[in-house]
């Protein structure tokens, strides 16, 4: 099918597409802006013009005569009556020169992620100040999102200037801060223009009223930037639907995401790495000798080799890299918070597989890039977070490769996408033995039990009384219809830690042990309580990052050493003071004291049953503290 | 060629989009409305799965009131016989006599329409419909994603769209559950008859102007398609060159007037144009924002 000649719009046969976002604060005049910016363009039919100087009384019954642009683009009946936008709104204009589609972001900080959606697929952004406030801390979030999702150029609309009677030196300031601003996040290339949006200045055409800026006008700054889009060099294309119509075609159907493939191209097959040569290119205008990114073709190959959707099809000499664990930058969109060794669905390409955050490794706040601790991510926040897959993926760094870089992560429950990320490079492991994971998780394992899982750690010296007190705390919970299990440091070596000596070495092993054991159990939704000296603060602190925030509470039952010595209830600190057994904890290997343990049993004057009854209060009080999950 | 045109970017991520949903929902159906989108849509999905034949049905609302040309080229797309056509038609709709001359175009709408689609959606059990709509038609639809959720009753929560990120589509379902998919979402009115052009598409005569029966009725040329046709006191039919911008039911579509009877003219025309594509359609006019409402309850 040859092209005709197009007799009107010539656009229609350059590549000239750019897509952009506009953002900015509310109440900054985004959709002003934008309605203005399709007016002057001349997108907007006499219909429509006809209906929003209607509307425009209606909502302004003070001024009749003034169009409100923003009616134009303000498209949902709830934005209406808010006077706010609330989604990704997308537009299509042109000009002589190029073609453009816009996503019309929200200003309000909730939903910063429509903003980071509609930022994925464009090359710029229109970032709005108004001329009076300056940058607010808005300014500053949505210029990180747009670095976070790789845009490299923006034009920073000054707006509202009228109101600050048209001043360059307030201009001037606000363009200074944003372009340091700007720089600090990694954004190239950055454009200042002062606009007043209701009446057109510096929007279509140079503003009369500004002279003293003397750059080019909103449209023109559009028309002139750089449309190249964020993908591979080499070849690169993900297998989304295996075409097979009879026995004698078999064809990999997909969009090529980088680089360029010829009949002939000797590929590999991702991630297994099988490889073949390239037989044909198939389309249903013919055959193509070779294709290139962007293109949705179909290949057949020169031999049988295995390949199923979800596959990455890639340039032999340089294929992509395959992985299982990544480092990445992830934003969370979900009202539930992002919990760590979660299981999620993580899509990327055409591939999906079971997920699950093992460590966030920092949150940044949006407003500052500060770097700071987490145990989860909330909607909205930002982390950088260590990512595990149950299957090998090839993959590409966000800022190469968007196709490949990029993905989402669905809720495995309710099937919403709840967050989004950037892959930043693979965590190469010694041991590279993989999480294999399960449908079910602890949340659904314990409320099946009617609780919550806990890690009850209890430390102390030999003979303080640490099995007799969670003895009695284990027969109380259960007797009211929790479901328990006792690890008593003794009983564990004579079996699973038989193995194990008392040095040093072997006491960090035995606690190592014991806390991934309890760590299991409280996975399978139980209360565990451990019994163990555990007489060192990093074993302890290594206990307790196994678990979430809440679940692992320390005892520390603190009986001097004088009185467990009086006790001595298995005969055992006679035998060490003997010199019968060396590396006896109190006597000649330390006992390091917890400096905050949640509960500071003192057990002197006190019996069993009074110290069990605080450990069962406190341990119950932070259940209905944290409530339970619906 | 080491760049895409436009069109030819257009038309890869919409075979996108179509592969995309064969590979990742088990029943998908393509909504055939017969007009210009259809065709294009139409188009785009023999070219997605080209060598092999389309692997999803077409299905036909047919409210019953449809222009005859249109019927007769619906037929003939069954007639090819790569594809299935599947008509359905609100039986009961039927029997209570619901036109669009009696009961006014919402009710006319909404029981042969939107209780149609659901009827025939939950009978069939399609999990994924295709249909030709665009972004640029109408303010609602510029928020609508490109692979949208609906819930079992078929209802769109526009305050609770999955955000949809670069082209990775999140095709997660229930059972019971179902999304609607939009391959044309980025396309203009005028990208889609510069690709009609370009690819020598099919569409229904009757975008073409000639001359046809008109009356004038609220402002708009409606066309007296066949004698159910009531004409109101003082109307009178004349023979008006007119051709169609959009097709919908004939008693609820204006004509527009107009000498364009060759693709290249109705480009001509159109990029000369002042007024909107469905300024024709009498149901977009019946309340402000009629068309989000609409939507929510399942219209598509």
């Amino acid at each position: 099918m040859a092209m005709t000649e197009h007799t009107a719009a010539t656009v229609q046969n350059s590549t000239n597409l750019l897509r952009f976002i506009t953002c900015g604060s509310v109440d900054d005049g985004k959709s002003t802006l934008l309605g203005r910016l399709l007016y002057d363009a001349g997108m907007v039919p006499e219909d429509q013009l006809a209906a929003l100087a209607r509307d425009s009384r209606k909502l302004h019954t003070d001024s009749p005569d003034a169009l409100d642009f923003s009616l134009l683009t303000d498209g949902l009946d709830a934005e209406r009556q808010q006077g706010i936008t609330i989604d990704v709104a997308y537009r299509y204009f042109h000009t002589p020169r190029r073609n453009f589609i816009v996503a019309d972001c929200p200003g309000h900080e909730q939903y910063t992620r429509n903003m980071a959606t509609g930022a994925s697929n464009t090359q710029l952004a229109v970032v709005l100040v108004d001329a009076r406030k300056g940058l607010l801390p808005q300014t500053r979030r949505h210029t990180y999102i747009c670095a976070l999702m790789g845009i490299r150029q923006v034009v920073l609309a000054v707006n509202k200037m009228d109101l600050v009677d048209h001043r360059e030196d307030i201009y001037a300031a606000i363009a200074h801060e944003y372009r340091e601003l700007a720089a600090q996040l990694g954004i190239g290339s950055v454009h200042c223009l002062p606009v007043v949006a209701p009446a057109g200045d510096n929007v279509g055409e140079r503003s009369a009223r500004m002279s003293w800026y003397r750059g080019p006008c909103l449209l023109e700054l559009l028309e002139a930037a750089d449309t190249a889009a964020t993908q591979a060099v080499e070849f690169r294309m993900p297998v989304q639907w295996v075409n097979r119509p009879d026995a004698s075609f078999r064809g990999y159907a997909g969009t090529i995401s980088g680089g360029r493939v010829a009949v002939g191209s000797e590929i590999v097959v991702q991630p297994a790495m099988r490889r073949a040569r390239v037989e044909r290119i198939v389309t249903a205008d013919g055959d193509l000798a070779h294709a290139t990114a962007g293109q949705a073709v179909t290949l057949t190959l020169d031999r049988e080799v295995d390949v199923s959707r979800g596959d990455v099809i890639a340039d032999a000499a340089r294929p992509a890299p395959v992985a299982d664990q990544f480092a990445a930058h992830v934003l969370w969109m979900g009202d539930e918070p992002l919990l760590p060794n979660r299981a999620y669905w993580l899509k990327i390409g055409s591939r999906t597989v079971n997920a699950r955050v093992t460590t966030i490794k920092h949150k940044v706040d949006v407003n500052t890039q500060a770097e700071l601790a987490a145990r989860r991510l909330e909607l909205n926040e930002v982390g950088y977070c260590n990512i595990d897959l149950d299957h090998a993926i090839a993959f590409e760094s966000y800022v190469d490769d968007r196709t490949l870089g990029g993905f989402i992560l669905i809720d495995r429950q309710t099937n919403a996408t709840v967050g989004c990320g950037m892959l930043d490079f693979a965590l190469r492991r010694a041991a590279n033995v993989h999480w294999q994971h399960t449908d079910l998780d602890k949340e659904a394992r314990s409320a099946s039990k009617g609780q919550q899982a806990r890690c009850l750690w209890f430390t102390g010296l030999s003979g303080a009384g640490k099995s007799t007190v969670a003895n009695l705390v284990e027969r109380r919970l259960h007797a009211l219809g929790y479901h328990t299990y006792m690890l008593d440091g003794d009983n564990l070596r004579h079996g699973l830690n038989k193995d194990l000596g008392f040095t040093p070495e072997a006491r960090v092993e035995n606690v190592r042990r014991v806390a991934e054991v309890a760590h299991l159990m409280v996975d399978a939704g139980l209360i565990v309580l451990v019994c163990v000296i555990s007489p060192f603060q990093s074993e302890r602190r290594f206990a307790r990052h196994l678990f979430d925030q809440g679940e692992f509470l320390e005892v520390f039952v603190d009986t001097p050493l004088a009185e467990c010595e009086r006790r001595d209830p298995k005969g055992l600190y006679r035998k060490a003071r003997a010199g019968e057994i060396v590396n006896f904890t109190g006597i000649d290997s330390p006992y390091e004291a917890p400096e905050r343990a949640e509960l500071h049993l003192h057990t002197s004057g006190l019996r069993p049953e009074q110290l069990a009854e605080q450990v069962v209060e406190q341990l119950l009080a932070g259940m209905t503290e944290h409530g339970h999950r619906a | 060629m080491s760049s895409l045109s436009y069109l030819d970017a257009l038309e890869a991520e919409s075979i996108h989009i179509f592969r995309e949903t064969a590979a990742a929902f088990e029943r998908p159906v393509m909504l055939y409305s017969i007009g210009k989108d259809s065709s294009v849509l139409l188009h785009l999905l023999r070219k997605a799965f080209y060598p092999a034949k389309p692997p999803m049905p077409l299905l036909h609302v047919d409210t019953t009131w449809k222009f005859r040309e249109m019927i007769a080229f619906r037929d003939q797309v069954a007639a090819a016989g790569d594809v299935e056509v599947l008509v359905h038609i609100n039986e009961e709709g039927v029997r209570q006599g619901v036109s669009p001359l009696t009961h006014g175009s919402a009710v006319h709408t909404d029981v042969m329409k939107t209780a149609a689609l659901k009827q025939a959606l939950d009978k069939y059990g399609f999990d994924a419909a295709i249909g030709g709509a665009r972004r640029d038609e109408e303010k609602s639809r510029a928020k609508e994603r490109v692979f949208s959720f609906r819930n079992a009753q078929h209802r769109w929560d526009p305050k609770h769209q999955r955000p949809e990120l670069w082209h990775t589509y999140n095709t997660q379902i229930r059972k019971g559950e179902s999304v609607r998919v939009f391959p044309l979402s980025n396309w203009t009115e005028m990208d889609v008859w510069h690709y009609i052009r370009r690819e020598q598409i099919p569409v229904v005569p009757l975008y073409f102007a000639k001359p046809r029966p008109v009356v004038e009725r609220d402002g708009a040329l409606i066309m007296v398609d066949d004698e159910r046709f009531i004409l109101r006191e003082g109307e009178r039919v004349e023979m008006r060159d007119v051709r169609f911008r959009t097709l919908g039911c004939y008693p609820l579509t204006g004509a527009v007037a107009s000498a364009a009877d060759t693709l290249d003219k109705i480009i001509d025309e159109m990029a000369a144009s002042r007024s909107s594509e469905r300024q024709g359609r009498v149901i977009d006019h019946d309340a402000s924002a009629s068309m989000e409402r609409k939507k929510q309850e399942g219209y598509f």
